[in-house]
């Protein structure tokens, strides 16, 4: 994917050799290449030994919104990679999947949010553990980096501070 | 008060350099209006009919003397020279300009204060209500809790873009007077066997198109569990609630459609996820805040004043005002004052002049402790006033026009500044309201009629709470208004019902007259209206308002 931000280390970086096509639709023949697919299709193309959990698995998959994250337990350990979709920036529901899949799920890989994905919420993205940022295509990644700090105070707490503000004053 | 620590200011602060970068790419064509919208709204700016309206949040109601003052020099320079107070403790400027707004929201952090999260899909201002701290009927300050909860659902990443607003209320007191029962989450604080401080948690209340009462879901939730609950709350509701419909996405609409008893447990499954972490509150963090809300030095004087005593025997026109405009103080020898916005036809309902609100912040000084409360009836309240100063500071009031000795009467209308302003509004709240007021000036036939709460909202968002609810409805893009009656806040909430088809604007203050014609007609010795109603049921206000007259065409 392109215009893509990725946290490196905690380092944000625009990437610009980033290996994963995004398919929004599982065409009738896959092409080649590092994939991310829906939930359904990418469980539809894995083997057995991939859903028992056993061997790792080539291809990533995206969540849409009303995706129950739970159903991505017994796979964890063999995912590459897991999106959240965002179709409108006004949608919240990645955030909370986010969370759970970093604070609950215990999930440690790349967290990439997709679609609507713009500069003033790359901040609250970032708190709800997400480390990877594909930017909407016609707004430049550069520029988008700005919004990635957010600001210095949280009152409550993240997936990236576990500790709400209350147990942090000083 | 709360005292704003360096982090409290340096969040106030970050915010207003971040809003200025966004309004700056708005005004340059770098962010869409689409983009900029739910950014706007987190800060408090609607784009009204005629200009940008700016709410501030006025967290539980409460001001000092230098915040009013603040909010006077707004309403001087960047408005006409006056705000509006509204329902939900906050206030509104209605004439501001976008590429201002910046430098507004810079005076508002200079002094604490901030408008963020009044409007948008989030977490809005927690309010509690006016006399928190000094009721006589209070069981426990409900400040504390809301402001813990205030800070902890500012800027919460996680809950930013709910389906719908989200509106938490907590009140402590035997007769609520925060309408908790109409909120998404209410919260009843007091304390169990042991005098521990307990929560009755209560879910799903709200007004708008399908008014309805939120229903208890936890009794007796130790006090240290707040944010770890009203986080499993939101989560529930952020990944469950309807987002295909405006109209459906309330959490009382998911309350309704999964069953009380199905939406607990799944709040419960949630919860006991997170119960014991590091959400859970501390005895330190409780008593950090608390601090700030220590009762101010009351000096010990009797129960009873001879001088005010005098004053009252002496004075008709000040023992009206004492009457209906002063509330019991848990502190003898001090009374709390509310003072009325709602002169009558004078000026609309919750609108006070830069002028006034230097002054109500020189009173503030003189006769209390410098703070002032924000009423959810839109009036302003001195909290802690000795009883023996009530007489001077009336003469000032009334001076002032803050004096009308009307709290809870008819003519103490709630209302919203509706179509002149609202671009939600399907008609003009404003003209009704005096109208209304017009009709009910004298001041004899008000105090006969006695305790009525009446309440205008130019759309279908409100109102369902007042003993007489009148809204405006469109009927073939024309003003129309829908009357409902026996709506009732307070610990014996119950939501209003429509007595029949609705009415032309002109026809409302004759409607409103034959209500309480009826009323004065069935009454018994001191029976107050809402009783009445209750005992004799809505068929006599009906035939009386309907009866002769011409079918609406």
């Amino acid at each position: 994917m392109n215009n893509l931000i990725r946290l490196i280390d905690g380092q944000p970086r625009v990437s610009d050799d980033d290996p994963w096509h995004l398919l929004r639709e599982s065409p009738a023949t896959r092409p080649a290449g590092r994939l991310i697919l829906p939930l359904a299709d990418w469980r539809a193309a894995q083997d057995e030994a991939v859903l028992r959990g056993e061997r790792f698995s080539l291809q990533g998959l995206w969540l849409a919104p009303d995706d129950e994250v739970e159903v991505l337990q017994p796979w964890l350990a063999v995912l590459p990679l897991i999106a959240i979709d965002f179709p409108s920036f006004r949608d919240g529901r990645g955030y909370s999947q986010a969370y759970l899949l970093r604070t609950r799920l215990g999930w440690s890989g790349e967290l990439r949010a997709i679609g609507d994905v713009l500069r003033d919420q790359l901040a609250h993205m970032r708190q709800c553990g997400f480390d990877a940022f594909a930017v909407r295509e016609d707004k430049s990644a550069q520029d988008a980096l700005k919004g990635l700090a957010g600001m210095s105070v949280l009152y409550g707490r993240s997936a990236i501070e576990p500790r709400p503000l209350f147990r942090r004053r000083d | 008060m709360y005292l704003y620590d360096d982090y409290d200011r340096a969040l106030v602060h970050e915010r207003v350099a971040q809003f200025r970068d966004q309004v700056a790419r708005r005004l340059e064509g770098e962010l869409s209006e689409e983009e900029f919208l739910p950014l706007r709204l987190q800060n408090g700016l609607y784009l009204q009919k005629h200009a940008y309206m700016l709410r501030v949040a006025i967290p539980y109601g409460t001001l000092s003397a230098t915040q009013l003052r603040t909010l006077a020099l707004i309403a001087r320079r960047y408005d006409r020279g006056y705000g509006h107070f509204t329902t939900r403790q906050n206030i509104q400027f209605n004439w501001i300009e976008l590429a201002q707004t910046p430098d507004i929201l810079q005076h508002l952090a200079e002094v604490d204060m901030h408008a963020i999260q009044t409007s948008g899909n989030c977490v809005r201002n927690i309010t509690t209500e006016a006399f928190a701290g000094v009721a006589a009927d209070e069981i426990i300050d409900p400040r504390p809790l809301a402001e813990i909860l205030r800070q902890w659902s500012t800027v919460n990443p996680e809950f930013l873009f709910l389906p719908r607003k989200f509106k938490i209320a907590l009140c402590s007191s035997l007769e609520d007077r925060a309408a908790i029962r109409m909120h998404d989450i209410g919260f009843y604080v007091y304390r169990g066997a042991d005098g521990e401080m307990l929560l009755r948690v209560m879910v799903g209340g709200g007004l708008g198109r399908t008014p309805i009462l939120s229903q208890p879901i936890r009794e007796a939730l130790p006090w240290r569990h707040l944010l770890s609950y009203v986080e499993a709350v939101l989560r529930v509701y952020n990944r469950h609630g309807r987002r295909d419909n405006k109209y459906k996405a309330r959490i009382k609409i998911l309350v309704k459609a999964l069953g009380i008893e199905a939406f607990a447990e799944e709040v419960e499954r949630e919860w006991q996820q997170i119960k014991d972490g590091p959400a859970e509150l501390t005895d330190a963090e409780y008593q950090r805040v608390a601090r700030s809300f220590r009762a101010p030095e009351y000096e010990s004087l009797g129960s009873v004043d001879l001088a005010f005593g005098t004053q009252l025997a002496s004075d008709p026109a000040f023992a009206r005002w004492v009457e209906h405009n002063v509330r019991p103080h848990k502190v003898p020898g001090y009374a709390s004052v509310v003072l009325s916005t709602k002169p009558g036809a004078a000026a609309p309902p919750g609108d006070v002049y830069a002028a006034q609100m230097d002054a109500v912040a020189d009173w503030s000084e003189r006769f209390g402790f410098a703070e002032i409360r924000i009423a959810h009836e839109q009036n302003l309240v001195l909290p802690d006033v000795r009883k023996r100063d009530l007489h001077a500071l009336w003469q000032l009031a009334r001076e002032a026009g803050l004096a009308t000795p009307n709290v809870g009467l008819l003519s103490d209308v709630i209302a919203c500044p509706g179509g002149d302003y609202c671009s939600l509004a399907n008609a003009k709240s404003i003209p009704v309201a005096q109208a209304i007021q017009k009709r009910f000036e004298d001041l004899d036939y008000l105090h006969d009629i006695g305790e009525i709460s009446l309440n205008i909202s130019g759309c279908m968002n409100a109102c369902g709470h007042h003993h007489i609810g009148i809204l405006g409805v469109d009927k073939n893009g024309s003003e129309w208004y829908q009357v409902t009656l026996g709506g009732a806040q307070g610990r014996d909430a119950a939501l209003g019902k429509v007595i029949g088809p609705s009415f032309d604007a002109a026809d409302i203050p004759e409607v409103i007259e034959k209500v309480v014609g009826t009323y004065l007609a069935y009454r018994e010795s001191e029976e107050r209206f809402v009783d009445t109603l209750e005992r004799i049921g809505l068929e006599p206000f009906k035939e009386c308002v309907y009866r002769q007259r011409a079918v609406p065409a």
